[in-house]
Parts: structure tokens; sequence; C-alpha cells
């Protein structure tokens, strides 16, 4: 979730009311926005991805206003008609379809706004827009373009214009091949023959679709007063509210709003499109979900503290809301402007009958023994490495490897536990002896009979660390759980690598393989730098389990 | 009263106690008494404690050769072994000299600089070395360091100023000497302990153990057992003990059980489907990219569920999120990164209702360990079907589990999950830290992914609630990963859960 920093005054200017950092404290979390610290007089807030119309200063000013009761209700923006077109060629429909457009008037630049404005570019383009993925933001000064602007797809050969920040001009391929910001946003863009791109009635390009604007005809700097904004992407909806929350944004800069002509192959669209949508609710469906009995009255009270609008039974969204697609989300703009620490508490008399799950009780029978035994119980990861696993064991398994761990010590699944057991007498060498511990959890082999291709099993491991450990002190305290669980098993010689040979026995029961026991190899101590003999047993409590039920 | 006072002395003091009156050091004693020197230590100790007498330590540090130190005693120092290759030529190359003496290069530039600073070469250029007529001189003398390893071992005491200066060099070469401790013991015998020493009960046998054969034989009758000195304390014994975790867990599951919820269960591979899907995360969320979820190398996929549910969660993906979803995304398989994927299992099975379900259970991150972060911990999860369920209800369940786990002060503000709506976060009030902790998060879920996986619209409560920060609280510890890379000692010495 983006984290971003709202200028603390900026916010009370806009919101026209001073608040201590105690209340802003307190009732920022309550709107819906994590709370991150206050620090002079920036206000590090982390913005959930449900509401992308809060990462500027002013779109979070606009929604704190009216939720503290300053303004409330839904906002009517006017918008003008420029009655400029933007023409967008119909070989786009495979790449990226859609543009939506507007024009904001009479806006003074400053520093501290273009700055803003750009932060708040870079943030949707993370999250709104999926890495540009989704969508992409242009921002072009007025007065150096002519309209009709043309949104256009073309041979990237073809495509030539000095971008921003570049010296000289570079072609499409240059700019994906040379350019930081086109190395990083290559990948949308070298699967397609044509690029998208925008020209203007003057043959210049704007700008490369979505990497790049062009130095000369889309920087915006402090002298700019006329901006032509375009977004542009794969899917209509995404574009039309990213531009609303851009729009809206600069109109509380200050901006006046104009619309433009979008004319698609077969249709003409008028952009942007800052009308409410409405969407029907049932109160008795609110009531019910929210445990609350609120009327009409209510209804409007308490949407207007979220900007909404409610008429003839309908919610008014206003254009710069994203997250509103189902009656559930108008309950929890209800809920938040209700104030979710004023709902009474209850719990419903709901009979059911309560159950532990078989393997968890089972799990708890086993441990109990074993601490009778006086071992202590150590906690221990599923996640562990190919040199803890095998190279240091003397073993060798097929272990299951993770994609993208961000440490090698844990970058594949476990596939047998004594391994973390002897890592932890590894690290507590300083500790007094004997240590007997043990622990369980998963092992995890590869295994297509299963939904995942893996099977997991549940395993007992235990060790018994001391100067004086043998093969009969581990028998015995398997023979003694063995003992306690009414099962007789049959040992026989086995043999694995990290375990010292003629000491090594694998257990069955029911003819069925179910534990491996026996002294820890010396090679084994050595590599893992333990200086006490090991002796250990590993216990299939998956198997054991269906034996015995 | 010194009679009872000698009837508490154990067999070990009964030994040394005589002794004293000639012998006052440790060693002396042990080899007197035929005990160890730990056993003598503890009769020290002891009698100490009783004002008997008083212990005197003494360190000595003592300076000796160290590995080095011990082969140049035969050899000869490195720079003894330099000047010696000059006894037959007068000039001669650094490579030369290195051969003849049969140096290590580090030896050698060593002794280059040792030569160097006492004026005793002249180099030119590509290392040709000669000797200053003070380098010839010691051809045939004795070094001042020489001297001084020569009287090795010796204590620090002892050691002139000037020898000390010496020493100070020689500490600087590496594994040449080395200085131990090294500790004597004397006692000095009070008042007490003078009168005491000299009594002949001393002589007295007291019974230090009962035995069988005692019993046997009816030898215990008339016999004096030493009183032992019973406010004295004894070494630990620890007990087999359950990891302070698996007790908070039992606690925890005792709670749900008390409240009527059934356990759920299930792996914790999962593919993306149960972990992302079937809540309604659009393929393209954030959260399922790789800085966040750790992904399988291989197997890379998992299997699907059945094609009814496949298509409904299709369709809602489609409706809601307005993009195409891809069956081969869903696939891919991940360490669950929530317990939810097992409360969208068990919706997909439900034959029952009301119900209520209750899961505690491994989840993973792909994070970097730290004091604060693990890539693998536990959530607890909870979900109530009913179709009476609403918002008091989840805010009511919340409240209670916290109030048992010792929370009195329970705070919700607004949250975001793609599957929950409303949702919300919890916080609880610390109350010996004084400020507030997030503890997890809840909501009602989303009618979208209910219908996918009932096939029906139902208010359905769920809550994902972290357990590590309220058990790293419990027992102060400020290392999150201490929780799973023990120490045995705090483990064997830890307070049982007791809320």
């Amino acid at each position: 979730m983006p984290k971003i920093t709202i200028n603390k005054n900026t916010l009370m200017k806009l919101v026209g009311k001073k608040f201590t950092d105690k209340e802003l404290e307190e009732k920022i979390p309550m709107l819906g926005v994590d709370m991150e610290y206050i620090e002079g007089n920036d206000l590090i807030v982390e913005i959930f991805p449900n509401r992308p119309d809060l990462l500027s200063d002013q779109g979070f000013a606009r929604a704190f206003k009216s939720f503290i009761g300053k303004k409330t209700g839904l906002i009517k923006y006017k918008i003008k008609d420029s009655k400029e077109k933007v023409i967008v060629d119909s070989k786009l429909s495979n790449i990226r379809p859609y543009t939506a457009c507007a024009i904001i008037k009479t806006i003074k630049f400053n520093d501290e706004n273009i700055t803003e404005i750009m932060q708040l570019q870079e943030k949707l383009h993370i999250t709104f827009c999926r890495n540009r993925k989704k969508a992409s933001i242009g921002i072009y000064p007025l007065d150096k373009i002519k309209f009709p602007i043309y949104y256009k797809a073309l041979e990237p050969e073809k495509i030539k214009f000095q971008p921003l920040d570049e010296k000289k001009e570079l072609t499409a391929i240059e700019i994906l091949n040379k350019t930081p910001k086109g190395k990083f946003y290559k990948h949308l863009l070298e699967d397609f023959k044509l690029y998208p791109c925008f020209v203007d009635s003057n043959n210049n390009f704007m700008s490369l679709i979505p990497v790049i604007n062009s130095e000369l005809t889309g920087k915006v700097t402090e002298k700019t007063k006329n901006v032509f904004i375009e977004v542009s992407g794969i899917d209509l909806n995404t574009i039309n509210q990213c531009l609303n929350i851009i729009v809206t944004t600069l109109v509380d800069m200050g901006g006046e709003i104009y619309s433009l002509q979008i004319q698609y192959k077969n249709q003409k669209i008028k952009t942007p499109n800052l009308s409410p949508s409405e969407l029907k609710i049932d109160l008795n469906y609110i009531n019910k979900i929210l445990g609350l009995k609120i009327n009409e009255n209510d209804t409007e009270k308490y949407l207007a503290k979220m900007g909404l609008g409610y008429k003839n039974k309908k919610a008014l969204i206003p254009g710069y809301r994203t997250d509103i697609m189902h009656q559930i989300d108008i309950a929890e703009e209800i809920a938040i402007a209700y104030g979710y620490n004023n709902f009474e508490h209850s719990i419903p008399n709901i009979a059911t009958a309560a159950e532990e799950d078989k393997i968890e009780k089972f799990k708890s029978l086993i441990k109990q023994i074993l601490i009778g035994l006086n071992f202590t119980e150590i906690n221990t990861f599923h996640l562990s490495n190919k040199k803890s696993q095998c190279n240091k064991m003397n073993h060798d398994f097929d272990l299951i490897e993770l994609e993208n761990a961000l440490t090698e010590d844990y970058n594949a699944l476990r596939a047998w536990l004594i391994p973390s057991l002897i890592e932890t007498l590894h690290r507590n060498k300083h500790n007094e002896y004997p240590q007997n511990i043990f622990t369980m959890g998963y092992s995890f082999s590869k295994d297509n009979k299963f939904e995942t291709n893996i099977k997991e099993e549940l395993k007992l491991a235990v060790c018994l660390a001391s100067a004086d450990v043998d093969y009969t002190k581990i028998r015995q305290v398997l023979n003694s759980l063995f003992l306690s669980l009414n099962l007789t098993p049959i040992y026989k010689e086995s043999n694995c690598p990290s375990f010292i040979a003629g000491r090594i026995a694998e257990v069955l029961i029911k003819g069925k393989s179910i534990a491996t026991l026996g002294e820890i190899s010396p090679l084994v101590l050595t590599q893992w730098n333990l200086e006490t003999p090991v002796a250990a047993f590993e216990l299939n409590l998956s198997v054991l389990f269906e034996i015995l039920h | 009263m010194e009679k009872e006072l000698i009837s508490k002395l154990h067999s070990f003091e009964r030994k040394v106690l005589p002794v004293l009156q000639e012998l006052k050091e440790l060693k002396a004693i042990a080899q007197k008494t035929g005990l160890q020197e730990i056993e003598v230590m503890r009769a020290f100790q002891w009698l100490q404690n009783k004002d008997i007498l008083k212990i005197k330590k003494d360190i000595k540090e003592i300076v000796n050769l160290d590995i080095n130190g011990q082969s140049y005693i035969k050899k000869g120092l490195p720079e003894r072994r330099f000047l010696n290759a000059f006894k037959t030529k007068e000039t001669l190359k650094a490579e030369e000299i290195k051969k003849l003496s049969d140096l290590s290069t580090e030896e050698l530039n060593a002794s280059i600089g040792i030569l160097k600073r006492k004026n005793a070469i002249d180099i030119k250029p590509g290392l040709i070395i000669s000797l200053t007529s003070k380098g010839k001189d010691l051809i045939n003398k004795e070094t001042e360091e020489e001297k001084l390893l020569k009287k090795l071992p010796l204590n620090l005491e002892k050691f002139s100023k000037e020898e000390k200066l010496i020493l100070e060099g020689l500490k600087r070469r590496k594994g040449l000497i080395n200085i131990t401790l090294e500790k004597t013991f004397t006692v000095e015998l009070t008042e007490l302990g003078k009168t005491l020493s000299k009594e002949k009960i001393l002589k007295e046998t007291f019974v230090n153990n009962l035995t069988p054969e005692m019993l046997r034989t009816g030898s215990w009758v008339g016999a004096k057992f030493r009183h032992y000195d019973v406010e004295i304390n004894v070494p630990l014994i620890y007990p087999g003990k359950l990891h302070p975790l698996t007790q908070a867990i039992n606690y925890i599951k005792k709670i749900w059980l008390e409240l009527g919820f059934k356990e759920m269960t299930g792996p914790l591979v999962d593919t993306s489907f149960w972990n992302f899907d079937a809540l309604f995360t659009p393929q393209d969320h954030p959260a399922r990219e790789m800085q966040d979820t750790l992904f399988i190398k291989d197997p890379k996929n998992g299997k699907l569920p059945n094609q009814k549910i496949l298509n409904q969660v299709k369709l809602q993906h489609e409706k809601g999120w307005k993009y195409k979803w891809n069956p081969e995304t869903a696939k891919r398989l991940v360490l669950r990164t929530h317990t939810t994927p097992l409360s969208a299992r068990t919706l997909s099975n439900l034959k029952q209702l009301p119900a209520k379900y209750f899961s505690i259970g491994r989840v993973f991150r792909n994070e970097t360990l730290d004091w604060s972060h693990l890539a693998e911990f536990t959530q607890t999860e909870g979900i109530v079907i009913d179709e009476n369920a609403n918002f008091k209800h989840l805010i009511g369940y919340l409240k209670e589990f916290f109030l048992k786990m010792g929370y009195k002060k329970v705070r919700f503000s607004p949250g975001f999950f793609p599957y929950t709506e409303p949702s919300l976060e919890v916080f609880v009030f610390d109350e010996t830290k004084n400020k507030w902790l997030e503890l997890g998060g809840a909501g009602i879920l989303r009618p979208e992914v209910v219908k996918s996986l009932l096939g029906k619209e139902i208010p359905v409560l769920a809550w994902g609630l972290g357990i590590e920060r309220i058990v790293k609280d419990y027992y102060k510890i400020n290392d999150i990963r201490e929780l799973y890379l023990a120490d045995l000692k705090h483990i064997r010495e830890s307070k049982i859960w007791m809320k």
C-alpha cells in the first residue's frame, strides 16, 4: 500500500480549520487511512488501494473536510466545452485502445503543486494503473500543442522525438533500449508491431505511451497555466476514473475544467465525465448487514459525510471514487460515517458444536507424552535451504525450492525435520546439556497425487544430545511413545548417510515405514560444529495417525 | 552452637577444616585431603558462608610462549634466521634470504620491518639488502627480545620497566606470546574457624545419606545425620516444556472452542486460486507480486477445483474488476500468505448453516528476517456464517476474543482487504507500553466471494489475527526471531502461559 506525505499546512488551509497533531492522529484512521506518524509539517499516511482519490493533498483534504462535517455532500463540478477533439486510431484496438482527456485552465503552477501533481501521477501509475499496465497519465502545456490531437499506433522506427530530460531526438526503439524509463516499461510494448503515441496537428510527437513525454511539447513548468491531460490504457473505466482523480485535484488547486471530444472509429465520447454514478440502495439490506436501524434521513446524512449524494433511494457516487461497485460498499461508507467505534457490540446466539481438528488433537497428545519424558519443545521454520537440509546432513533430497526468496537461508521447503533440531543444537552449544528437544511440523515432497502436486506430511523429530547418548537411549524414547499408543513396532537395520552405519533403524508398523532412528554421524556433527553426540528419530505422524484411525 | 554448626558440615568441609591449621592454599589442600580442587573450592565457599574462613583470590598474569613463540624458541626468531643468512654473504636479495632462512613471506616482511627499525639493515632498490655495522654486531649477539622469550613463562609483575616495553612489541607479533590469568586461592581462618578446626568432633562420623543398606540392617538406629543448610539455594532442574508459542496457541484454541467454533486445517502450500482468486483479489493486484508472496519454483502449478466454482470466480472477477481472468495464473503455487484460503475452502464445502470455524496456522511472507519481521509466522482465523450475522457481531466476537486474551480496550478503524466489506483493523491497548497495537484485520466477506464459493449471498464474518506480537509482549521478548530461533535457556526458564 502506498505511503504518502501530506503537507499539514496545505491540508489545514484546504479544510479551513486548524488541528492539533493529536486530533489528526485520532481522526485520520477513522476515515479509513492508516496514520503512520507526524513529523513537523509532514503527515505520513498509508492509503489503502481502494482509495486512489486520497493520494494527493487535495483529494485527501476533500475527503477529510467532508468527514469532519466542514463541507459535506456531493461536489458539483463545472465543465466547459473546449470544442477540441482527440482522434483515436482504430489500429490501437489491440494495443491500448482507449484514452480519456481533459483541458485544465488558469491554474497557477508553482514548485509545490508541480511536485504534488507529479507525485500523484507517480502513485497512481504504481497502484491504480498497475505500473502503467492498465493505464498511463500524460500532462502537457496547452500552449505548446495544436488541436486536433491524434492518438495513434505507429511503427516504432517512425516515432522520433526528444524525450523529457534527453539531449537529442531518439526513435521509439532507442527510447526503449537507451533511456531509463524506456528500459523500465519496455516489456509493456515489445510484443507489439505498432507503438501507441500522441501527435499534435503541428505533426509534433507529444509522447510515447505509456513511457515518456516529449521535451518540446510535454514539459510542465512554473510558467505553465493551461494543461492538456490524457489518460490512456486498456480499460475504459480505469482511465475515466483516473482522469477524474487528476482533474478534481487540479480543480482543488484552482483550475477550471474543459471537456474534449474523443473520436473513435465508431463512437464519440466526451471526457471528462464527472457526473455521479448512481447505485440503488436497499436500506433493509444495509441495516441488516450493519445491525443498525437508520432511516433515509440518516442515510443521506451519513453519505454526505463521505462526500456522496442520496436521492430517490439511490446513492450518488462522485466520479473520482473508484471503489464502489456493490451495495455492500455503500454499507461500508455508512459504517465509516457512523463511526466504527460507535457500534454496540454483541455476540449472537448462534448454536454450533465446537470441534477440535482430529490431527491437531493427536498432535497435542503426542506432545503431552514427550513433555512427560522431560523434553523441551522447539518451534522451527518450514523454510530452510539446501545446505542445512542436505549438504551439512551428508544427505540428498530433491528439495522444493522457492522462486523468489529474499534470503538464501530460507529459499526451500524442508524435506525433513531433524536438520531443524540439529540447527537448534548448533545454536545452543553454550547451554547446559543434556539437551533433549523435539519439534513438530510439516515436511514437503513432490507428489502429483495431490491438488498442489506437493505432499505435506506431519512429522515429529526428537533429538537427545549429551555425552552419553546412544541408540538404546533414543530407542527407549520411541518405545515409550509406542507403548502409550499401544503399538508394537518392528525395528529393522537400515542405512542413511546422516547416521552412523550399523546404528540406524527403520521402524515399521503394520508393514508401513513410519520412522527412522539412530545415532547421528560424527561427520554431520562436525559439519554442524557440534562437540556433543546426538541420537535422533523422525516419526511420520500423518501415517501414524492413519494407522491409528 | 558450635556443635550444631559442626553437625551441618558437609563431608568436604569436614575434611578441609582440620588441615587449615597448617595449609592455606587450595592446591596443597586438595593434595593433602585427596579431594578434587573443585570440591575443596565448594568447601571453601560453604565455610565462608558460615563465617568460618575468608577466601582470598589472587590473580596473576602469566606471560607464556604462544604457538609461534614455542616454535621460534627451537628454530630461532625470523629476524635471527634472517641475520644468519648474512653469515656467508655481504648482500642478498630478499628472495634469497627467504629461501636461505626458510621464511614465509609474512615472516620475511616482519623481519625486514623489525631490522629496519633497529637500523640493522640497508635496503637498496630491487630489494637488495645488506647489513649495517649494527646489523653485523647483532649476528653474534642475543637481542633483547630473545633474552626475554627465554625467561618465559613468567609472572608479569616480575618484569622490569624495560622488559615491559619489549613485551609490548612482542605482543603485537602474531602468535608469539600470550598472557593467561592464573588464579590462586588461599584462605584465612576466622576466630570461629580457629576454634572449630581444633574440635575433635570433626573426626566423628556423620551420616551423609540414608542408604537402603542402613534401612535393611537397621544401622541407622543411633546414627547422627549431618544437618543440611536447608535455606541455601539448590541447582536448577528444568521441567519438560511446551514452547511458549504452542502454549499461547493452545490457549487461543480453547477460546474458539469455548465459543463453539470448529477447527479448520489445510495445506501450507496452496494454489493462487485459493489464496487469492477465490478471495476476489484481482490477478494484477499488487499483493500478488513477488515482493509480498513466496512462489514455488518447481512444481510451479497446482490443480484447479471444479468448473462450477471456476466459472463463478471468473464471472465475479471479470464483472467486478473488468479484466480477463486467466485460469493459468490461478494455478500458480504459493506459500499461503494468510489462513483465509482455509476459510475459502471451508465455504466451498459447507453443508450446514449456521456455522462457525476457526484455524490457527502458519502463514508466509517474502520478508527478510529482522527483530520485528518473520518470513513465517502464525495467524488465527475465524469465520461465522449465518443469515443474521452483522457488523455488530463481528465487533462483538473480536472484543470477546481480545478480552479473553487480556486486552480490556479494543479499538477498530476502517481497513481494506479485497475480499471483505466493510473491512476493519483491530487495535488493542497495551497497558504496559501505553500504546495501541495493531493486531489484525477483519470484515464481512464480500458478496462476490460468498456467492462464488457458497452459491448464495449470506453474511460471513471473517477475521485474521496475528499471534506472535501478543506472545512477544507477554514474554517481554524484544526480538521476534527468538520465538523460532530459540535459545534453550529462555524456553527452559520461561514462565508458563497464564492469562
